[in-house]
C-alpha cells in the first residue's frame, strides 16, 4: 500500500516535470522528423536505435541521479512516517522509472502510430526498439538509484553516473575493439559474445542490428552473432541478461537503502 | 483552536524517550560519544549545542533514520528503527523541507495522510492558522521559502502526535507565523504532548523550554531543567547560561 501511494504521487510529480515532458517531446519531434525526412522505415528505426542507445541511458542515469539527490530531504520526511523502508524503496524506484519509460514509449511510439509506419515488416524491429529502450530505462534508473545511495556527495555522484554511462556507451566498446585488433589472429567470436552480454547497451545494439538484417555488414562475426542471438536460447539469454542488469543494481540499491543512515 | 490531543491517546511512561550509551561515527569521525539521555513526557525539551555538536544526528537516531553504532534508543517503550509503527505517534518538522516541486501543498498533505492511513480527520483550521489556505493549491516550486516552512510546520502538527520533534522550527518563518507556531507549541504542551525542540535561537527557547539538553562535541554537557541550568551557572538568561557552560568546558 505504501509502495503504491508513493509511486502514485511520484508519478504525479514527474508527469508534470518539465524535464520529463521535454524528453518525451524531443524524442517525438526527432522520430517524426526521421520518419518524414530520413527515408522512413528501417532507416528511421536504425537512426532511432543510435539515439535510443545513447540518449535513453544518459537521460535515465543523469535525471534519475539528480532527482534522487533533490529528493533526499523528502525521503527523510517519508522515512519519519510509520512506513517500512522496503515499501518506500519500491515506490520510489517505480515512480522514477515508469514516467521515464512512458516518456520514451510515447515519444518514439506515437509518431509511428499516427504515421502508420510501424506496421508490416517493421513491426518486429519497432517492438524490439521500444522493448530495448524500456529495458535500458529500467536498468539505468536502477543504476542511478544505486549511485545516489552509495555516494552522498551530489557532484561526485553525478560525476560517477556520467562516467558509468560513458563507459557503457563508448569506453567499453573501445576496449572490445582494442581486444579484437590485438588478438585478431585468434577466433574471438565466442569471447565477444560473452563481452557483449556484459554490457546492456551492447545487448540492445546487437539485438536490433540483427533484427534489421544488417548482420551481413559485420562479416563472419555477424554470422556468429546472428546464429547465437537469433536462436531462441540466445534471445532468452539476452533478455535474461538485460533483466539481470536491472535486478542486480536494484537488489544492491535495495540492500543499501534498508541499511543506510539518512 | 482545534483539539490538539492525540486521536488515540496512549499512556506514555514518565520517560518517553531514552537513549542509553549511544555512540555514532560517520567514517572515522565520532559524532555522538556514549550518550545517555532521558526525555520526560509532557514537557518541552530543548536540545542545544554549537554546530557539529551532534543535535541533528541525535534526532535522526530517535526517528530511526540512522542506527547507533553502540547503545539503544527507545521511544514510547519501543526500540527506535526496529518497527516503523512507533513513528505513528511522532510528528516531525525537519530543518530543510524539500517537498516534490511539481506537487501542490494539498497533494503533499494528502500523500502524508495516505501514508498514515488517514489516522486523523482533515484539519483546515490548522492550515488557516498558518495562512496557508490558497497557497495549498499552488505547486510547491512556486511557494516562497517561508510558505514551505509553514507547510512543514503544519504537517508536523497535522497528525496530533504524542511526540513532536521540531528541528529549527522558526527558521525562515515571518514573525506572525513564528508567533502562531510558538502558540501551537505551548498549546501542545498543555495538551500533554512531549516536545523536542532543536534551535539556535536561544531567546525563543527561553519562553518554551522546560528542560535543556546541552550537547558539546558529541557528549551531553548538561541535562536537566532550565531552572537548574540557570542555578548552577548563576545566570538569569539561557544564552548567558549556555555561554558559561562553554567557557567552563574550554577552561
Amino acid at each position: 500500500m505504501t509502495a503504491i501511494t508513493v509511486f502514485r504521487y511520484e508519478l504525479q510529480d514527474l508527469r508534470r516535470s518539465r524535464w520529463v515532458m521535454g524528453y518525451a517531446l524531443c524524442l517525438l519531434l526527432l522520430t517524426e522528423a526521421l520518419l518524414r525526412f530520413g527515408g522512413g522505415g528501417p532507416r528511421a528505426v536504425l537512426s532511432l536505435l543510435n539515439v535510443a542507445l545513447a540518449v535513453v541511458p544518459l537521460v535515465s542515469i543523469v535525471f534519475g541521479t539528480m532527482y534522487l539527490y533533490g529528493s533526499r530531504n523528502f525521503i527523510q520526511l517519508l522515512l519519519a512516517q510509520p512506513v517500512g523502508r522496503g515499501s518506500l524503496f519500491a515506490g520510489l524506484y517505480a515512480g522514477l522509472a515508469v514516467p521515464l519509460a512512458a516518456g520514451f514509449l510515447l515519444g518514439v511510439g506515437l509518431p509511428f502510430a499516427w504515421d502508420g509506419a510501424g506496421e508490416g515488416p517493421l513491426a518486429g524491429p519497432l517492438l524490439m526498439l521500444l522493448g530495448a529502450g524500456t529495458l535500458l530505462t529500467l536498468v539505468f534508473t536502477a543504476v542511478a538509484l544505486l549511485v545516489s545511495l552509495l555516494v552522498d556527495d551530489r557532484a561526485k555522484g553525478l560525476g560517477l553516473a556520467i562516467l558509468l554511462w560513458l563507459t557503457a556507451t563508448a569506453l567499453y566498446d573501445a576496449l572490445i575493439v582494442l581486444l579484437a585488433t590485438s588478438f585478431s589472429d585468434y577466433p574471438l567470436e565466442l569471447p565477444l559474445i560473452g563481452l557483449t552480454i556484459l554490457n546492456p547497451i551492447d545487448l540492445g545494439r546487437v539485438l536490433l542490428l540483427l533484427r534489421l538484417d544488417t548482420a551481413a555488414l559485420m562479416g563472419y562475426t555477424g554470422a556468429v552473432f546472428e546464429r547465437f542471438f537469433g536462436s531462441l536460447l540466445g534471445t532468452g539469454l539476452t533478455v535474461a541478461a538485460l533483466l539481470l542488469w536491472c535486478a542486480g543494481p536494484l537488489a544492491a540499491a535495495y540492500l543499501r537503502f534498508c541499511r543506510k543512515d539518512f | 483552536m482545534t483539539e490538539l490531543a492525540p486521536p488515540y491517546p496512549i499512556a506514555l511512561p514518565c520517560t518517553v524517550i531514552e537513549a542509553a550509551g549511544i555512540s555514532k561515527h560517520y567514517g572515522r569521525t565520532p559524532v555522538l560519544r556514549r550518550i545517555d539521555l532521558t526525555v520526560k513526557a509532557g514537557r518541552v525539551t530543548a536540545i542545544l549545542g554549537p554546530n557539529g555538536a551532534g543535535k541533528s544526528t541525535l534526532i535522526r537516531l530517535l526517528l530511526g533514520l540512522a542506527r547507533p553504532d553502540e547503545g539503544s534508543v527507545t521511544v514510547a517503550g519501543q526500540t527506535a528503527g526496529s518497527d516503523p509503527s512507533y513513528r505513528a505517534g511522532i510528528g516531525y518538522m525537519p530543518q530543510h523541507p524539500r517537498f516534490p516541486e511539481n506537487l501542490t501543498g494539498r497533494e503533499v498533505v494528502r500523500l502524508l495522510r495516505e501514508l498514515r492511513g488517514h489516522a486523523v480527520p482533515e484539519d483546515d483550521e490548522l492550515f488557516d492558522a498558518f495562512a496557508l489556505g490558497p497557497q495549498l493549491d499552488k505547486p510547491v516550486r512556486s511557494l516562497s521559502g517561508g510558505t514551505r516552512q509553514k507547510l512543514n510546520a503544519a504537517v508536523a502538527f497535522m497528525f496530533r502526535p504524542n511526540i513532536l520533534i521540531l528541528d529549527e522550527p522558526t527558521a525562515g518563518l515571518d514573525p506572525v507565523a513564528s508567533r502562531v507556531l510558538k502558540a501551537r507549541i505551548l498549546s501542545a504542551r498543555q495538551a500533554g504532548i512531549t516536545i523536542l525542540l532543536v534551535s539556535h535561537v536561544l531567546s525563543e527557547l527561553e519562553d518554551l523550554a522546560d528542560d535543556v539538553v546541552f550537547l558539546l562535541d558529541g557528549a551531553v554537557e548538561f541535562q536537566g531543567s532550565l531552572r537548574r541550568l540557570k542555578e548552577i551557572t548563576g545566570e538569569n538568561r539561557l544564552e548567558q547560561a549556555v555561554a558559561r557552560l562553554m567557557q567552563r568546558k574550554a577552561s
